[in-house]
């Protein structure tokens, strides 16, 4: 049989070598946290502490403004300092809760409960209350994705174990260090769900991790699937098409055709808030780049800044030039370093100018890759000329909002042009367009 | 090191550019010199075939063809783009579709037109529609057409001039042998006859990635399913299937026009419809046109084509209904 996969697709570099060997690592807080209080799509997190608060390991920070809102937990036991404003790493400017660390860390977790005592009411409301965001990439509240609207059908769970993006090596380390829990935390939200199957895709250029799920996974309808490694196989439509051969139509979610897409680092999340009661304080990331000086994979309390980790990683090389947030295809480049780590963050990256390869552009060549690459079957290069040209109609005709804006098109376009950039642009303004006739 | 050291270090430096943060090792002018080195197989052949003097012709339309490029992009106040390779691609090609013998001067008028008008004409590298170098070539034709149909005979056959297999077939009734005609010991333009050395480099084109396998194959197998179709009709009168696929400029133009980026389709069905188009434009021609020979207006007229197909073929979008 045929590995599955979707069609389109690249196989870019993969630079996982340099940190696929190394064991997740935590790292200790330093002697300053800034904790965000938006760390998930929807409205930010209300304060409940002020200057002078005193704070445990989990204590409440903040709680949720609205239904799509996360509550958010004190990484570090400590004394917060001030509620100050910060920029984020994707360049925004927004509120966050600064501690200082005391000598003594204590935990204030949730009271640990039994997976399979619990009532699924209290199970997701656990996973409401620890504040457990989507580790995929844009960091939905996991709770509101755990219960999805009754008239949907929803039939299977869907572990999102690609990790195609280059470099981020995080899920596989969780994979092979925690194995039983990312099962532990499957049939959790399986119970949530109230589904009996559940498929795990991992490209195949992870065998071990494979291996590894497929021994301890035993019966209960989890099925780990190998998948043919290609990018952006990650992106949650590819995946479901990979899996189970079922198209999400544009503007439509995975539960429109019964399934829901959780990442690795989301399962294990789940686990730790039922089976220890901790809530999402740590992010699991990689640091990687040809521009770091000790690549590493570690757990790091959330509010770290990034030049902290930089520094826990022995600092930067002479040749770097970029600072990402985030995977090489759709992480965010950083103009400073103090922004603060969240819950989702999967990776920072520290790139020198012989992996960005970057050239003058030409003319489009109408060579055709963007065409045929595009895993969502859109026009990237007609779109971005449209997107260039103002001509935001034709681009709304041409389905640009459908993009997910995985960069494919830009990697290989022989011309350097910046198509999924002026396409990202373009799909502001039809959107901005849409919201102004409704 | 001191996190303000990092900061202030940083800080001065750091690109700030949206995601993909990488790009693989494609570029326009790889993409230029990578066709370019595929062209030199069949070169070789023209030389060895036709005598070395013919370089005078390869280099005269490519000089020619990079000289245009650069004033006109000099008198429209644009970069000068050699470096691209384009126009010397473009004065390469040229050359290769022209007889052996042919006049320099012609030669370089061909140039000119192919770079000037075919393609800055259009808005330069990208825009145009139709083949520059069959632009070029056009023109040529209706300029020159006794030059452009004479045809010196191959170094290894015992005569000044000979027909070239097509043109034997449609006026003198003779057909050749497929032997001489797959290894390029035949009359004809410089590089198209030799049917190996063109597949060596379109091969290579194609496991490189740069051309996409459909157009040649639709190509290839329009002209075997057209081809018998005329055949079959009377097999006494109509060359083989296969004649049609040695014969004449089919597989320069298959492996090496008709897969020219700039002025063929972008979709994968698009593709299909544009090879199969030529190929029975070019039987047609052959077999029913006062012409021993039709590639050139056979690409010419479905580059016409290409935007129409390019609407009517677009992808449906993942996900969407039918």
């Amino acid at each position: 049989m045929r590995t599955k996969t979707f069609s389109g697709g690249i196989h870019p570099p993969e630079f996982k070598e340099l940190t696929e060997h190394l064991p997740l690592e935590v790292m200790p807080p330093t002697k300053q946290v800034a904790v965000p209080l938006s760390q998930s799509l929807g409205k930010p997190a209300k304060a409940l502490v002020k200057k002078g608060s005193e704070v445990r390991t989990g204590t409440l920070l903040a709680e949720p403004d609205g239904f799509i809102s996360a509550p958010i937990h004190s990484p570090v036991t400590g004394k917060v300092v001030s509620i100050a404003r910060e920029v984020s790493c994707n360049g925004y400017l927004q509120d966050v809760v600064v501690i200082q660390p005391a000598a003594d860390q204590e935990t204030d977790f949730f009271p640990p409960l039994d997976p399979r005592a619990a009532t699924t009411a209290q199970l997701l409301e656990r996973v409401q209350a620890a504040g457990i965001v989507g580790q995929g990439g844009a960091a939905f509240p996991t709770f509101v994705k755990l219960s999805p609207p009754k008239e949907k059908n929803v039939d299977s769970l869907v572990i999102n174990a690609c990790e195609c993006e280059p470099y981020l090596t995080r899920d596989y380390r969780l994979m092979l260090e925690r194995a039983a829990d990312l099962l532990e935390g499957a049939r959790i939200i399986m119970r949530i769900l109230g589904v009996q199957k559940c498929l795990i895709g991992v490209e195949d250029n992870k065998p071990d991790a494979i291996h590894k799920l497929r021994e301890i996974a035993g019966t209960g309808g989890i099925e780990i699937v190998p998948l043919k490694t290609k990018y952006p196989q990650g992106g949650e439509k590819m995946l479901i098409k990979a899996l189970l051969d079922r198209e999400v139509p544009p503007g439509k979610l995975p539960l429109d055709v019964g399934t829901i897409v959780q990442n690795v680092g989301t399962a294990i999340a789940v686990h730790d808030a039922v089976v220890t009661g901790e809530p999402a304080i740590t992010a699991v990331l990689t640091v990687s780049g040809k521009g770091i000086r000790n690549p590493r994979n570690l757990v790091v309390p959330i509010g770290t800044a990034v030049r902290d980790v930089i520094e826990f990683c022995g600092g930067i090389h002479d040749n770097a030039v970029r600072i990402v947030v985030g995977g090489p295809m759709m992480g965010a480049s950083q103009h400073t370093t103090k922004t603060p780590v969240v819950k989702a963050t999967s990776g920072i990256l520290v790139l020198t100018e012989e992996e960005i390869n970057k050239a003058a552009e030409t003319a489009c060549l109408k060579c055709g890759r963007c065409v045929s690459l595009c895993a969502l079957n859109l026009l990237p290069g007609r779109l971005a000329r449209l997107s260039r040209l103002g001509r935001f109609e034709e681009a709304e005709r041409l389905s640009i909002t459908a993009c997910m804006e995985c960069g494919t098109c830009a990697y290989e376009c022989p011309a350097h042009i910046p198509l999924v950039q002026w396409i990202r642009l373009g799909k502001q303004a039809v959107l901005r367009m849409q919201r102004a006739r409704n | 090191m001191a996190n303000e050291l990092l900061e202030t270090q940083t800080m001065t430096r750091l690109e700030l550019t949206t995601s993909p943060h990488l790009h693989n090792n494609w570029s326009t002018s790889r993409a230029m010199w990578l066709v370019s080195a595929a062209l030199l197989p069949c070169t070789a052949a023209a030389l060895i075939i036709f005598g070395w003097e013919q370089i005078g012709i390869l280099l005269a339309s490519i000089v020619s063809a990079a000289a245009t490029e650069a004033v006109i992009q000099k008198l429209r106040r644009l970069p000068v783009t050699l470096d691209d390779g384009s126009a010397v691609l473009t004065g390469w090609l040229l050359a290769l579709t022209l007889p052996p013998g042919f006049s320099l001067v012609s030669t370089a008028i061909g140039a000119i037109v192919a770079v000037g008008i075919g393609k800055h004409v259009f808005g330069g590298l990208g825009y145009n529609i139709f083949n520059p170098a069959l632009v070029g070539r056009a023109f040529l034709q209706a300029a020159f057409p006794v030059a452009m149909t004479t045809w010196k005979s191959p170094n290894f056959v015992d005569t000044i001039t000979s027909a070239t297999p097509l043109g034997g077939l449609k006026f003198d009734a003779t057909a050749s042998a497929l032997g001489p005609m797959f290894l390029g010991n035949t009359g004809g333009s410089l590089g198209e006859t030799s049917a190996l050395a063109l597949l060596i480099g379109g091969v290579f084109l194609i496991a490189v990635g740069i051309v996409n396998w459909r157009i040649p194959v639709a190509m290839g197998s329009g002209v075997l399913i057209f081809g018998t179709a005329v055949w079959l009709m009377d097999t006494q009168v109509y060359p083989s299937p296969v004649y049609h696929l040695l014969g004449g400029g089919f597989l320069l133009g298959a492996l090496f026009m008709a897969t020219d980026w700039v002025s063929s389709p972008v979709t994968g069905r698009g593709m299909w419809i544009f090879g199969l188009g030529i190929a029975l434009v070019v039987v047609v021609i052959r077999v029913f046109g006062g012409l021993p020979e039709g590639m050139m207006y056979a690409i010419l007229i479905m580059n016409a084509f290409v935007p129409m197909i390019d609407r009517y073929t677009r992808p449906k979008v993942f996900g969407a209904a039918a």
